[in-house]
């Protein structure tokens, strides 16, 4: 059992957890993630590591409720305990040698790509965030970031906070500005991620993405995550999750995301029948 | 006097019509009068040759004689002073071609349902007996297990006997490894799977879950922290895909993506929080245990399934029991039929298949599976499982200095298990690639001794 010391609401949907885990917290590096359940009759989901403190032995999450699990999960307050929560899985993100970077995120992707802002930034490296949300109350982490960052883009579908647009239409711009990044590092939802990597191949610019599929046991067991990259199939758990962003399939990663979204929308629903309104 | 029947009791078990629609288990178990009737059967011969049969030894005259008596206690002392697992290997071991195969009364008949007595026996105690901590005087010598898989399991249950503090480091959430993901609930129920292992806790074994060696915690901190010795019994759990066009379709299943989300995470049931297909028409590819496993959970998810398999029924990797009881509850086997891709636009639609034949007998006596030219058909199907084998899963050798694995993955390790680090050993599909629940616990039990042999003679 895992004691949740800290929670808090970045925007309505999306919740910051800070979990007591010593054995995760000791090896967990950015880029990895986590598996949990949330209850003890709850399925499996995997979650990006979005911080964590090595001394205080806690492991950080932030997720976004979109289906039964993580309706279960936000129901847990401080003192509550997660079932089970395993990790760290996946590889870290590289980051050596890397001294000019753009980092991409969209809606709670932008968690992810924090701590790899966060560390790229500590290292010296310079950092452009660019992070996007539907609008203005869904805006998270902006401190967060300006802390992390050496100029931070905030981009709003409806430009009703920082700038109106795409988070492709400001990197392009910079790019055309003759800005010169030796990898964008592309974190959020499969489609923006698509588009900012069929960008930078037009520029030729190297593009990292995180996978974030369906997955059960984390440790390629299932080949439930499995992605076409390259024209090969790899397991996001144990190959991943990060990936050459120009050799995604993302079609097919979109495909594949959606196999249960039936169930799930419907699960959700049936968990909590005001969840819709409250979104709205 | 000696029960002369030429075939054994037959074992009670659901009407086939029944038991597709349900997955409680299929086979219902002895009673008491059929277990002594059975037990009777045996001659108790001199040489026991059944015993040598057993991957772990279980001195099977010598319980069965306390069957015969109605000393069910007794047989059930005897039977786990080799055998950490009864209840389990009385289900899923393939006594046929084990103890049961040497047995004498085979000769002429059937041999003496040995699998069905331990069975029995087992069960007897599961009801009958409570759990209760063993006391087992501690040698204070710490080992460490990786896996509560069955050879884990054995290895750590044969330490806890002889004194050791066993902990077992498991990466999923439960103990028990393919028995909890894999084996489905009406070929071995849940039940029996976590009661086998309170018994173990019981002997002072303990198990950590949501531990991913490798990745958690690596080989080298294990002995930092002081462990003495380590036996590595990871399983071999990373699926096999054919590479074909289409297979990664909605749809397609690896046969462990698709056992585990009806067994481990309980999708069979109707509240379950994990979903799973419910599809129309299944495929399954491929013709060993693990597919008429997934084979006939999806038949008990109301679909109809067709299991396809480039060879004959006569080259069936598959027990016989398992074949018969697929057959009983109406899948359909086409033979001879090997896929070359999965067609549909987005999710499964066909499955296109070529017919086989077989050549004729190469140098080892194998006849192989050989394309019949333009023979190419389809299948139409919404679903897919693959199961066509597993490998060893390479996190922990990626992440351990000096252990040495063979090319395809598989630990390198001698006959009794010792690997190419000091202090180390491996054991069951970790070292052999994919093979049988009861091998794999006649690995850990003999790495156990070894353990014990290196660790005293320190």
């Amino acid at each position: 059992m895992y004691k949740i010391l800290k929670k808090e609401y970045l925007n309505p949907t999306v919740v910051r957890m800070v979990v007591s885990a010593p054995e995760v917290a000791r090896r967990a590096d950015a880029g990895q993630f986590i598996i949990l359940r949330a209850t003890e009759d709850g399925e499996r989901m995997p979650l990006t590591v979005a911080d964590y403190d090595r001394e205080k032995g806690t492991v950080t999450i932030i997720f976004q409720v979109v289906g039964a699990t993580t309706e279960t999960l936000r129901h847990l307050e401080e003192g509550d305990y997660i079932a089970d929560f395993a990790g760290p899985l996946g590889k870290k993100t590289e980051t050596e040698g890397l001294s000019s970077v753009a980092v991409v995120g969209g809606g709670v992707g932008s968690a992810i790509a924090y701590p790899v802002a966060k560390k790229l930034h500590a290292q010296g490296a310079k950092v452009d965030a660019i992070v996007g949300f539907r609008t203005r109350n869904l805006v998270i982490l902006e401190d967060e970031f300006r802390a992390s960052s050496s100029e931070l883009h905030i981009m709003t579908d409806d430009g009703t906070y920082g700038e109106r647009g795409l988070v492709t239409e400001v990197l392009e711009n910079l790019i055309k500005a003759g800005r010169k990044y030796d990898e964008v590092i592309a974190i959020g939802p499969l489609p923006m991620m698509k588009f900012v990597s069929l960008l930078t191949k037009k520029y030729d610019i190297k593009t990292v993405v995180s996978m974030n599929p369906i997955m059960i046991d984390g440790t390629g067991m299932c080949g439930c995550c499995r992605l076409t990259v390259g024209g090969e199939t790899k397991f996001a758990c144990v190959d991943g999750p990060e990936f050459d962003g120009h050799l995604v399939d993302f079609d097919e990663a979109i495909r594949r995301s959606r196999m249960y979204s039936d169930f799930e929308s419907h699960s959700r629903e049936e968990t909590c029948n005001l969840f819709k309104k409250e979104v709205e | 006097m000696a029960n002369m029947s030429p075939k054994k009791n037959p074992m009670p078990q659901q009407e086939p019509c029944v038991r597709c629609k349900n997955f409680d288990e299929v086979a219902l178990g002895y009673t008491e009068e059929q277990a002594i009737d059975e037990a009777k059967r045996c001659l108790n011969c001199k040489t026991r040759p059944c015993v040598a049969g057993c991957p772990v030894a279980v001195q099977i005259p010598e319980f069965i004689a306390r069957v015969a008596e109605g000393d069910f206690d007794g047989a059930y002392k005897i039977i786990t002073e080799t055998n950490s697992l009864p209840a389990v290997c009385g289900r899923v071991c393939p006594q046929e071609t084990q103890c049961e195969s040497k047995c004498v009364r085979g000769i002429k008949g059937e041999s003496v349902g040995i699998g069905r007595l331990e069975r029995f026996v087992a069960d007897w105690h599961m009801k009958n007996v409570k759990t209760e901590a063993k006391k087992i005087e501690k040698n204070g010598h710490r080992v460490a297990v990786i896996g509560a898989g069955p050879s884990g399991l054995s290895c750590a249950g044969s330490l806890a006997a002889r004194g050791y503090d066993v902990t077992i480091f498991e990466a999923l959430h439960v103990a028990g490894g393919v028995l909890s993901y894999g084996i489905p609930e009406f070929r071995l129920p849940g039940e029996v799977v976590k009661h086998e292992i309170d018994e173990l806790r019981a002997l002072g074994v303990k198990i950590k879950t949501n531990m991913i060696i490798g990745k958690t915690m690596l080989i080298d901190e294990l002995f930092e922290e002081g462990y003495e010795a380590v036996f590595i019994g990871s399983g071999a759990g990373l699926p096999k895909f054919m590479n074909i066009p289409g297979e990664n379709l909605n749809g397609v299943y690896s046969a462990n993506e698709f056992l585990t989300r009806i067994n481990l995470m309980g999708a069979y049931k109707e509240d379950s929080k994990t979903p799973i297909m419910h599809a129309k028409h299944v495929c399954v590819v491929g013709g060993g245990n693990v597919a008429m496993d997934a084979a006939r959970s999806a038949k008990r998810t109301g679909a109809d399934v067709t299991l396809v398999y480039r060879r004959t029924a006569n080259e069936l990797p598959a027990r016989k029991e398992e074949v018969e009881h697929a057959l009983e509850e109406g899948i359909k086997f086409e033979f001879l039929t090997s896929p070359i891709s999965i067609n549909g636009d987005g999710a499964v639609s066909s499955i296109t298949c070529d017919r086989m034949r077989l050549s004729d007998p190469d140098e080892s006596g194998r006849r192989r599976p050989m394309v019949i030219e333009n023979s190419e058909f389809d299948i139409e199907c919404d679903c897919v499982i693959m199961s066509i084998g597993t490998s060893p899963n390479p996190l922990i050798a990626s992440s351990t200095d000096g252990l040495d694995t063979q090319k395809w993955g598989g630990i390198v390790a001698d006959e009794v298990g010792k690997t190419s680090r000091d202090m180390v050993w491996a054991g069951g599909d970790a070292v052999t690639g994919a093979a049988t629940v009861i091998l794999a616990m006649g690995a850990g039990k003999t790495a156990a001794e070894e353990i014990d042999k290196a660790i005293m003679g320190k």
